[in-house]
């Protein structure tokens, strides 16, 4: 039997918990040089509940989450976790108090197990102080039960899944007994099926009263999860609500601060002859007899489940991996290519997948990255590159597509996600192509700067330019694509027309 | 293009200037020359720096390493590094001399090819090094071999060339004209053409632009149309090209030439470059950091010796200075990185 004493210092935790969440955030600032990243903001997490975070780039989520991680020291304000203010010196610190953060780039040692990945610096020993590897395998699978997880304790990280290797960390999240999870977009490299487990995961933390900090820039899961949601913009609060009193068009209108009518203005434009054809190309073991044409001022959409390799098929277009088999014509004449530069010289333009990795010079200024492909071909006299043209349209190309820089000489890590978009498709743009393939044109980037692409998108079809567009989001694919075609672990799946596409066609045919 | 797009458009302001990244790297110069000025007045009872002679001296000793320093730095801010500099100097001291000897000198290498005109040691020089930094490049690019280990296998097999040319013997008794590449401050001169020659090629050209877009991101590189293999075999060559103009130098300079000539001046170049502030994590630095890395470099030497500090120690703060250089750098990214 507890003493009255102790039942009364629960219920007053208790109390404080009901009232004060487990997570109050208070009046916090933050300021970079030149910047104030976030100014006056609040948050408060209800245990057991899942509170999304919506923001368009640049908002200040990322920022607030580093505070709330012990990466950043907030410049002012309070933190308060379970009632009482603290403060979290670094990421080990908060994990400590019960933060834990779920990395958007999986923060695991690839060469080591699942078990060692979990305990690392907290292993069981045996009495000669070494570590017992039985008993971690053991703790291990006592963790995983507890969670509804069936991963095997001892296998190598490198050899997971990105959908395990999320559930690694969870684990390891809860192996600190952390009462709050921040997860960072956690459903952007998942499939359908991996990001339903992942929710039923979330609602089984949910129901042992974890409070989840959940960033999204996907509507769908913020209302497939989420039960509270805050929106910031440009660093500062805007609102907190439940998310079963609003629309879709109320956040994007509180992200925005302006009305967004139409999300996906693909406009009718006359489609031409065909510029690009695809016949049986085929990669072993990637992908088999891809046959498909491309017309003039047509967006093909190219729908599929993560594994579906579409990408590769992207890639094998541009020379950057090409294909082993069949053939591609241009203009109906049948060309090979071999290498970016050859696509290039065809007309071909390619904006990457992952920006950051294949995209962006981050270290370097918007002018090297914008120019960069402009000059394999043009504006070179003798190896000197002809400055002043060069910066005029770098210039020009900027400011058409509104990118938000300082001036040409800022570094681009600096810019926000749809800024450095933004200078990617610009860098492709003065290339002049006449066949446009975006791999994810707008993945990760705010709402504001989507639709800013999608016009864009649609202007240079418009124009004449030829687009094969990949794409996750089935709402961005139905609203732009002139015609979609579907993927399925390598194979065409299927065609569909503009006017009999929906998202259940396009899933039927890319899950089977 | 529609409407809310052309409706927009807004001034982009072209670059503006900003404080260049070298000042910080001027301002340690500036200290160190201070502190060197400071000391000889409390220490040696003269000025330090108010001594033709001994900057003339200081600049020379430097000057013929800073040539291989201005390779170097390219291929640093490329992503890569390149241990063969020294051992490339050997090789090309050796053959260049060896078609520079004067009839008079009875033992010469090749008795049938003595007073040659200087374009012919010359030449011959300079295309052993083109050769080792392709063939550098070439594993680098198309083995996808680490720099490191290619290099290092160059740095080993031009010393060993070095060495089997005369089975150790030393090479001497070259022509006046060829001499006269070393004598007085023909070495400064030479490294003054090709820090500015390397300068306006990295900030200006095609060549630069894509030596630090592929430092920066080489994957970016390609898909942006970079023929990124190729591209780094040039970056090598010239690189090799530069190292064996050190080996002239030296060899003209020393009136003879031995086969372990550069032995450590890889490192030294690497250490100017890395002083300098090129980054070596690639896509970043310039020839003009590279200079001033340079003569902290000579300065330091030249300081020690004014002193009177004993050799030994000048070597181990020499270290000091390095893993310091290379310590600010990775401070300076990580500062970076939590910025982003």
């Amino acid at each position: 039997m507890l003493s009255p004493k102790t039942l009364a210092a629960v219920a007053r935790y208790k109390e404080k918990i009901e009232q004060d969440g487990l997570l109050a955030i208070e009046g916090i600032r933050k300021e970079f040089p030149g910047v104030v990243a976030l100014d006056d903001v609040r948050l408060r997490v209800r245990p057991g509940t899942v509170h999304a975070l919506m923001g368009e780039n640049g908002a200040g989520k990322s920022t607030l989450m580093k505070i709330i991680a012990g990466i950043y020291q907030p410049d002012a304000g309070e933190i308060r976790l379970f009632g009482s203010p603290v403060t979290l010196k670094s990421p080990l610190d908060a994990l400590e108090q019960g933060v834990a953060m779920i990395h958007q780039e999986l923060a695991l040692m690839n060469w080591m197990t699942v078990a060692e990945n979990i305990w690392i610096r907290r292993e069981p020993r045996n009495r000669y102080g070494l570590i017992d590897h039985a008993r971690m395998a053991a703790v291990t699978r006592e963790l995983f039960d507890r969670l509804n997880l069936s991963l095997d304790p001892i296998a190598q990280v490198s050899e997971l899944t990105v959908a395990q290797k999320q559930m690694v960390e969870i684990a390891r999240a809860m192996s600190y007994n952390s009462k709050i999870l921040i997860m960072d977009e956690p459903t952007s490299a998942l499939t359908e099926r991996e990001v339903e487990h992942l929710f039923e995961i979330i609602r089984d933390l949910k129901a042992g009263g974890i409070g989840i900090v959940y960033i999204t820039h996907k509507m769908n899961e913020l209302f497939a999860i989420a039960d509270e949601f805050t929106v910031f913009r440009d660093g500062r609060y805007v609102g907190t609500h439940a998310a079963k009193d609003v629309t879709r068009d109320d956040i994007i209108r509180m992200m925005v601060g302006r009305e967004i009518t139409d999300m996906f203005p693909k406009v009718d434009c006359p489609i031409g002859n065909v510029v690009l054809e695809a016949k049986n190309l085929t990669l072993k073991g990637v992908f088999h007899d891809i046959s498909f044409t491309l017309r003039r001022g047509e967006i093909l959409g190219l729908a599929g489940l993560v594994g579906s390799k579409r990408s590769n098929v992207a890639e094998a277009l541009f020379g950057v991996v090409p294909a082993e088999a069949g053939q591609i014509l241009i203009d109906g004449k049948p060309v090979i290519i071999d290498s970016p530069a050859t696509a290039m010289k065809h007309g071909i333009a390619f904006l990457t997948e992952d920006r950051k990795e294949t995209g962006c010079f981050l270290i370097l200024d918007c002018l090297a990255n914008i120019q960069s492909a402009l000059i394999t071909g043009a504006h070179v006299r003798a190896g000197f590159v002809d400055e002043k043209t060069v910066t005029r349209l770098a210039a020009e190309m900027a400011a058409k597509l509104r990118v938000k820089t300082p001036d040409l000489a800022e570094i681009v890590e600096n810019l926000s996600g749809g800024n450095q978009q933004k200078l990617l498709i610009a860098r492709w743009l003065l290339t002049k192509p006449r066949i446009l393939i975006l791999d994810e044109p707008t993945r990760g980037i705010d709402v504001g700067a989507k639709s800013e692409i999608h016009r864009l998108i649609t202007g240079l079809a418009a124009e004449g330019v030829a687009v094969l567009m990949i794409s996750s989001e089935l709402p961005e694919v139905l609203g732009m694509s002139d015609r979609i075609m579907v993927m399925h672990e390598g194979h065409v799946a299927g065609f569909l027309d503009r006017g009999e596409a929906n998202q259940v066609k396009i899933m039927d045919l890319a899950a089977r | 293009m529609t409407e809310a797009v052309v409706q927009s458009v807004q001034a982009v302001p072209k670059p503006t200037r900003r404080l260049p990244p070298e000042l910080s790297i001027l301002l340690v110069l500036i200290g160190i020359s201070a502190t060197f000025e400071i000391l000889g007045w409390l220490v040696q009872g003269q000025s330090f720096l108010a001594n033709p002679q001994r900057l003339s001296i200081m600049i020379l000793q430097v000057s013929v390493v800073g040539i291989i320093a201005i390779g170097v730095t390219q291929i640093i801010i490329s992503g890569g590094i390149d241990l063969s500099s020294g051992s490339i100097v050997g090789a090309t001291a050796m053959i260049s001399m060896s078609l520079a000897q004067v009839s008079t000198y009875s033992r010469a290498v090749y008795p049938a090819l003595t007073d040659m005109p200087v374009i012919v040691p010359i030449v011959a020089g300079l295309l052993t090094g083109l050769l080792c930094g392709v063939v550098n490049g070439a594993l680098i690019a198309y083995t996808r071999i680490p720099p490191f280990i290619a290099t290092l296998g160059m740095m080993v097999t031009a010393r060993g060339f070095a060495k089997w040319y005369t089975k150790g013997q030393p090479i001497s008794f070259p022509t006046d004209s060829f001499a006269a590449l070393g004598s007085k401050l023909t070495p400064v001169f030479i490294f003054l053409f090709v820090a500015v020659a390397m300068h306006v090629v990295l900030r200006y050209t095609r060549y630069g632009k894509f030596t630090y877009a592929i430092g920066a991101n080489p994957q970016a590189a390609r898909v942006t149309g970079i023929n990124v293999e190729r591209h780094i075999v040039k970056i090598y060559a010239v690189a090799g090209l530069l190292s064996a103009l050190a080996g002239i130098v030296v060899a003209a300079r020393g009136l003879t030439a031995q086969a372990g000539m550069g032995q450590m001046y890889e490192l030294d170049a690497i250490a100017m470059a890395v002083i300098g502030g090129v980054s070596l994590s690639g896509g970043r630095g310039s020839v003009l950091g590279t200079t001033i890395g340079m003569i902290i470099f000579g300065v330091v030497v030249s300081g020690f010796t004014f002193l009177r500090i004993d050799a030994y120690y000048q070597e181990m703060i020499k270290g000091a200075i390095i893993v310091a250089a290379v310590v600010t750098d990775v401070h300076r990214q990580k500062k970076r990185q939590k910025k982003s």
